[in-house]
């Protein structure tokens, strides 16, 4: 008799233990960063504070190397296991929003009012994914260096002309003070090439991809000024200007603060390590080869998984996390441009006087985002070997006829992408 | 058909039934399905539903030409040469882009072109990243497959004597065949690095500072051969041990019998080792051979297709359509051509190799 009434209060316990439990709904999440400690701190807490909030939703989030990361989402999609709330690459958003990955936000207009341009993923005039950064990338070089080559420091509004900028890798070359003029970051494969390389390409006059139609890449990436930027780029390397596809990962990394480079083609997420190395380094914007100088913009962004049962929760989760404090911390630990002037003002580095000010200017002034279209995916990866090939010497008209002709024939196989 | 291995053998079958459910669902039924996808226009996803495109893949996968150019001739009609006294030819881009005259060729690229008195031949194919991918291949094969076994053979009949301590010996040559691929893989392209790789620096030593670093992988010329000898370096421990087995199945009697009559080592080789070998020989080549046509593993850590696709092979360019750019029909093409290839082949190798 004892026992049974043991047992049954036992079990009422346990029962109701479970129902207490299950009034939290789990909201699973995934991220890019797994490795990187800061932005895991960062993303935690946040994390944190809106578990603390509130009872109705428990966010639990899932790392990711960011190299496979893609092809895990993909694969999760076709197995129907993806996440409520996953971080999506900016210019990857139209093709899994296309394909049906993601669905659009329900979040308030308000919450995403001031923002940049780049960290607002738009597709089919709704809103998919948020981000809460832009990232930008800039000439790193030294003040010192600059002074030594007898070299005028360029500005946002001045910046340096394509011959003023050869001009001046051809003085660091002769001065014979570095292992290489110019450091590009040819080993980081992947997305780096198009986000860092196809602002050059913009410059000269071509693009990608034709951006009134979306439907071609004929006249943009084979076109005179496309072929004229293939030149200039091979030139880099047969002229011995920068290192080519064999650098080492190491020299990328640490090369400019080695001194083994006068200039680095870099972004802001590498900007703080430059900074605590050198008292004098200076972040240069990108040279105008003739179309106005550009870079790129546009970085991770959060959306909503289109299976997800839980759409408002996530959502919700979105919205608490775009708030200036949160902002501001991811920007502190990261280095990257927050997305609001406001959340700005409060970082350490990029409110008025700050060390990484200059980026905001540079964002504003010279972003331009990746082409907006599903076919991305594709033409970005088509767009990359091009530009490894003619840095390895291959014959540039060729390799941009046969990049054109393989981003056409997709867009053709795939209906026009949606346009 | 109701024979023994059928009707009494009810256990078994239910012991086997796992394993080939599993072999079914995995690689029969994929197998059967490749077939079909290279005939439709089925994407890794995509909101468009899939539709049957007949052959159209293979079409602009495999087409192949060649064009005749002429040189340049100037207004007289005598050929007109360079400074360095060459000849000038217009660029294949004219023939191919734009040009209502040639639609023939409309598309497609240079691949690589023969002389042929003045006139240069051009092979012109749509795909020639697939047309290299199917030559590094090949070239992997050709060079792997004699080396590999020569040199496991080798080592066989080094480790086949009995000596004290030989089972260490044995377990030293087959232990990089127990390390992951990718780490061995990983590992090799530090040792080929061009600034400071071992490789260099070991060449360096042994030469007296004679011979200068070599960018192993970063130059076209050496980053298949490079890849080679890696992959040799990590599998001949297998096929070692392979031909080891077959070594100890001949009868000692038959040696004893050799070394009476006065045998020489070269002929007791010749006339009884390899004539007892026959049948190892040939599971040793074909298997090789399958296994060197699966070439990816290497290439996607170190080389990534290679500088100016160098070695870029047929699996790796599988990979890369159907998942990185979201192609599936394409890379069925691709699976449903190899497995073509390997059929042959190995059909070509039962033929020479069949007992008579």
């Amino acid at each position: 008799m004892r026992l049974g009434m043991k047992l049954t209060a036992a079990l009422a316990v346990s029962v109701s233990w479970v129902s207490i439990a299950a009034a939290e709904t789990e909201l699973s999440m995934w991220y890019h960063g797994a490795g990187n400690e800061a932005e895991s701190t960062a993303l935690n807490m946040i994390i944190e504070d809106f578990n603390a909030s509130q009872s109705e939703y428990r966010v639990s989030v899932e790392s990711f190397p960011q190299e496979s990361y893609n092809d895990s989402v993909v694969a999760a999609a076709l197995a129907g296991n993806l996440p409520d709330i996953l971080d999506v690459d900016g210019p990857v958003m139209p093709n899994w929003a296309w394909a049906g990955y993601l669905q659009p936000l329900k979040i308030d207009d308000s919450a995403i009012e001031g923002f940049l341009s780049g960290p607002l993923g738009y597709w089919d005039d709704q809103l998919y994914s948020v981000g809460f950064w832009d990232a930008a990338v800039a000439m790193v070089s030294r003040q010192s260096t600059l002074d030594s080559l007898g070299l005028r420091k360029p500005t946002v509004d001045n910046p340096w002309t394509g011959e003023e900028f050869m001009s001046a890798l051809e003085a660091a070359k002769a001065s014979g003070n570095f292992d290489y003029a110019f450091d590009l970051g040819m080993p980081w494969t992947g997305e780096w090439y198009p986000y860092a390389f196809s602002p050059f390409l913009q410059s000269f006059g071509g693009d990608i991809v034709d951006r009134s139609t979306y439907a071609t890449a004929e006249g943009a990436l084979n076109g005179d000024a496309a072929i004229a930027f293939g030149d200039w780029w091979q030139s880099l390397f047969a002229d011995g200007y920068a290192p080519g596809t064999s650098q080492d990962p190491a020299d990328r990394d640490t090369g400019f603060i080695d001194g083994k480079y006068a200039f680095s083609w870099n972004g802001n997420w590498a900007a703080l390590g430059a900074l605590e190395a050198h008292d004098d380094v200076v972040f240069l914007p990108a040279p105008d080869f003739g179309n106005g100088p550009k870079i790129g913009a546009a970085s991770w962004q959060f959306g909503v998984s289109a299976s997800s049962e839980n759409a408002e929760g996530a959502s919700a989760f979105i919205e608490f996390a775009l708030q200036d404090k949160y902002l501001a911390n991811f920007s502190n630990v990261t280095g990257l441009i927050p997305a609001t002037a406001s959340a700005a003002a409060l970082t350490d580095n990029y409110a008025s006087g700050g060390a990484l000010e200059v980026f905001f200017g540079l964002s504003k002034g010279q972003a331009m985002v990746r082409p907006v279209s599903p076919g991305y995916v594709v033409s970005a990866k088509v767009f990359e070997k091009a530009l490894a090939d003619i840095a390895n010497g291959a014959d540039v008209a060729d390799t941009l006829d046969a990049a054109v002709d393989e981003i056409n024939a997709d867009i053709e196989r795939n209906g026009g992408y949606g346009h | 058909m109701a024979s023994k291995l059928t009707t009494s053998n009810r256990a078994g079958w239910a012991f086997a039934l796992p394993g080939f459910g599993l072999i079914l669902m995995f690689i029969v039924i994929p197998f059967f399905f490749a077939f079909y996808l290279s005939l439709t226009n089925q994407r890794l996803i995509s909101p468009n539903p899939t539709e049957f495109v007949g052959f159209s893949n293979y079409d602009r996968l495999l087409s192949i030409s060649v064009l005749s150019i002429e040189p340049e001739v100037d207004g007289g009609g005598s050929v007109l040469r360079n400074d360095a006294g060459e000849l000038k030819y217009p660029r294949v881009r004219t023939f191919t882009r734009n040009n209502p005259a040639y639609p023939q060729y409309s598309g497609m690229r240079e691949w690589f072109r023969l002389h042929w008195g003045d006139t240069a031949k051009v092979v012109v194919a749509k795909d020639v990243v697939f047309w290299k991918s199917l030559r590094n291949t090949l070239m992997f094969v050709l060079v792997v497959a004699p080396v590999q076994a020569g040199l496991a053979l080798c080592l066989s009949l080094l480790v086949n004597q009995k000596l004290r301590g030989i089972n260490i010996y044995r377990a030293i040559y087959f232990m990089p065949v127990v390390v992951s691929i990718v780490v061995v893989s990983l590992l090799f392209r530090f040792i080929y690095d061009g600034n400071d790789g071992l490789l260099n620096n070991i060449l360096g030593f042994l030469s007296f500072g004679l011979f200068e670093g070599r960018d192993w992988l970063g130059n076209p010329d050496t980053a298949l051969g490079a890849v080679k000898a890696m992959s040799i370096w990590q599998a001949v421990g297998f096929h070692m041990v392979i031909w080891l087995s077959g070594l100890q199945t001949i009868s000692p009697t038959l040696y004893e019998a050799s070394s009476i009559e006065g045998a020489s080592k070269w002929q007791t080789f010749r006339y009884i080792t390899w004539p007892g070998l026959r049948n190892t020989a040939v599971l040793v080549i074909i298997v090789i051979t399958m296994q060197a046509f699966a070439l990816f593993a290497q290439i996607d850590v170190m080389t990534n297709g290679g500088p100016l696709d160098s070695t870029t092979t047929l699996v790796f360019q599988a990979v890369e359509r159907g998942y990185g750019k979201q192609d599936i029909s394409g890379a069925s093409a691709i699976s449903v051509v190899l497995f073509l290839v390997v059929l042959t082949i190995s059909m070509a190798q039962r033929y020479i190799t069949r007992t008579r």
